[in-house]
């Protein structure tokens, strides 16, 4: 930004760099205070649970005796629902978006409506996906019941969105000379897009993945009305299985009005943020890693 | 490749026509109750006013827009403006992993910190008990921060730096700039972020239902517990509800309000976001 000499800033008068200095003052305070509070809820988790962090607290399955209560089959049961969900996503996400930028041609109606949509869908509230999944999934034509595959197409629906738009930017970040040098050269479109074009992509598809699926793990609305929220003392076997999930435990011992619990709730918490963390991390690295690999 | 294009579209068909037949069927069960003021659709004799889960709804978000507005626009014009390239560097993917809490966590700390700690102690009116409705609007603000920050920190900062250093050039302060020329270059942007916030909140349901409980409570006072629309849907979903019966039926009518308001808000949203992108890209 332009940097003003102080010989000038001497000449503003006292009333304006006193509004000038308070403002500072109140985007540093709102800025600070945003940043502060991540580390103010893990500190405040941590104070409350940290001391149950244990091996067992993740090798233990739900119980109603605290000394033996865990998360094994919730953390299993997300990892099946959030894997499968990104199984059926990613695929149609990515060719969606590869089909919208590459194969389309110019933008026409039959497109103009098709982000319409997509731009909508990802901003449809997350509890609404799980009442398609009860309609249609769980309950009615498909019958599904409240299983691993019905959470899991529930989740991709919700995912897919996102998916679209974040790969479509990654191929558009892709510099349109690589394409046009295979062109030059008399590759056909195909070979271009194929051999040059996705594996251009990838890096900034797989970090939007990663950055997908840390919120698909996180987000506990919709399998609240697939039957996530009940005490499984199992971890899930395939697609037909009955489970739980992580946010949703942790929902269910904070319902529960005896403190031990709680504290549980809390240190299941701590699991959750370490490993949406972790993922985010990694995100962060590959973009980084990335960004510095194509400015070569 | 184009089939997988048509992937999404049947959700969205998908998500209309799960909603729609229901609501439309015990919409001509229950008429004009639904104007009434007690909201029991899981009781027997039903009542289906649906006055308390608007009030709630509408107490929720004013509480987590009055949080986030300032906070969020604040961090944006940082951001844009004030901050060097580094420190940009590092506050923005905190802001990120602020945006990636899950809602579970947010309201798991309304509810044992929040609630208990802040609500209880200091709220002057009533006597505020375990859920609040102002607990839950003061995470669901939290929540929406980092949309705002981020989604007006893009409109901000693509006004041409020609237009700040015109400002500059002018005589004016960094403060001037920030809030007379950019603020005002971005304002659809800024709309778009409040807008889209806006919808984000009204949509949350795990922070609703863990911090101001699940009673439909027709109050105007944010201290008590109160119930969304949102955490409607959940509440009434966990007791797995036989197809068909008026409990079930509920949350379709429920379902189909709120996907209705936020897609008229997505797409007002998405408007003003194309509009500055026309503008300055």
């Amino acid at each position: 930004m332009a940097t003003t000499s102080t010989s000038l800033e001497s000449r503003v008068s006292i009333d304006r760099r006193i509004k000038d200095f308070s403002f500072t003052i109140f985007l540093s305070v709102s800025i600070i205070a945003s940043l502060a509070f991540i580390f103010y809820i893990i500190y405040r988790l941590y104070n409350n649970a940290g001391f149950l962090l244990s091996w067992d607290l993740v090798t233990f399955f739900p119980s109603y005796d605290i000394d033996t209560a865990g998360f094994q089959s919730s953390i299993m049961g997300s990892i099946w629902v959030v894997g499968f969900a990104t199984l059926f996503a990613v695929p149609v996400g990515v060719m969606t978006a590869l089909y919208l930028e590459e194969f389309a041609g110019k933008r026409n109606r039959f497109t103009a409506l098709i982000e319409l949509n997509i731009q909508n869908l990802a901003g449809v509230p997350a509890v609404v996906f799980g009442l398609i999944g009860l309609a249609f999934i769980a309950r009615g034509p498909l019958s599904w019941g409240f299983t691993v595959g019905s959470a899991a197409i529930v989740l991709a629906m919700l995912i897919l969105p996102v998916i679209i738009i974040i790969t479509r930017e990654a191929i558009r970040a892709v510099p349109p000379s690589y394409k046009e040098g295979a062109l030059a050269l008399g590759a056909t479109h195909w070979q271009a897009v194929s051999k040059l074009v996705i594996p251009s992509a990838v890096p900034g598809t797989a970090t939007g993945t990663i950055l997908a699926v840390s919120r698909a793990i996180g987000e506990s609305a919709p399998l609240l009305l697939l039957g996530a929220l009940s005490f499984v003392t199992f971890n899930p076997t395939g697609l037909d299985s009955g489970f739980t999930i992580l946010p949703l435990a942790i929902f269910k011992y904070a319902s529960d009005s005896r403190e031990e619990f709680q504290v549980l709730a809390s240190a299941g918490s701590l699991i959750l943020l370490a490993i949406l963390f972790a993922m985010n991390l990694f995100a962060i690295l590959l973009r980084d890693y990335t960004l510095r690999k194509r400015n070569v | 490749m184009a089939s997988a294009t048509l992937v999404s579209v049947l959700v969205t068909v998908g998500i209309v026509l799960s909603l729609i037949p229901t609501t439309f069927r015990l919409l001509r069960e229950i008429t004009t109750q639904i104007f009434g003021t007690v909201w029991a659709p899981l009781f027997t004799p039903s009542q289906y006013g649906m006055a308390p889960l608007l009030t709630g709804t509408f107490i929720i978000v004013s509480i987590a827009m009055v949080i986030a507005i300032p906070i969020g626009l604040a961090s944006a014009i940082f951001l844009s403006d004030y901050a060097t390239f580094n420190l940009r560097r590092i506050v923005k993917p905190i802001l990120e992993i602020l945006a990636g809490i899950p809602t579970v966590v947010l309201g798991l700390f309304g509810l044992y910190v929040v609630n208990p700690e802040f609500v209880e102690k200091y709220w002057p009116i009533g006597e505020p008990l375990a859920y609040t409705a102002l607990g839950a609007g003061l995470m669901t603000g939290i929540l929406i921060i980092p949309i705002i920050a981020s989604v007006a920190d893009d409109a901000l900062s693509s006004v041409p730096r020609a237009m700040r250093e015109a400002a500059y050039a002018l005589g004016a302060t960094r403060r001037e700039v920030a809030t007379k020329v950019v603020l005002n270059a971005g304002l659809s942007g800024v709309v778009a972020a409040l807008i889209l916030a806006f919808a984000r909140a009204f949509g949350e349901t795990t922070i609703a239902l863990m911090v101001a409980g699940s009673y439909p409570k027709l109050s105007a006072n944010p201290g008590d517990p109160m119930q969304t629309m949102a955490s409607f849907i959940g509440f009434a979903g966990i007791g797995d509800a036989e197809v068909g019966s008026s409990a079930y039926n509920t949350i379709f009518l429920v379902g189909t309000v709120l996907f209705t308001v936020t897609l008229i808000l997505n797409i007002l949203g998405n408007r003003f976001i194309s509009r500055f992108r026309e503008a300055y890209e």
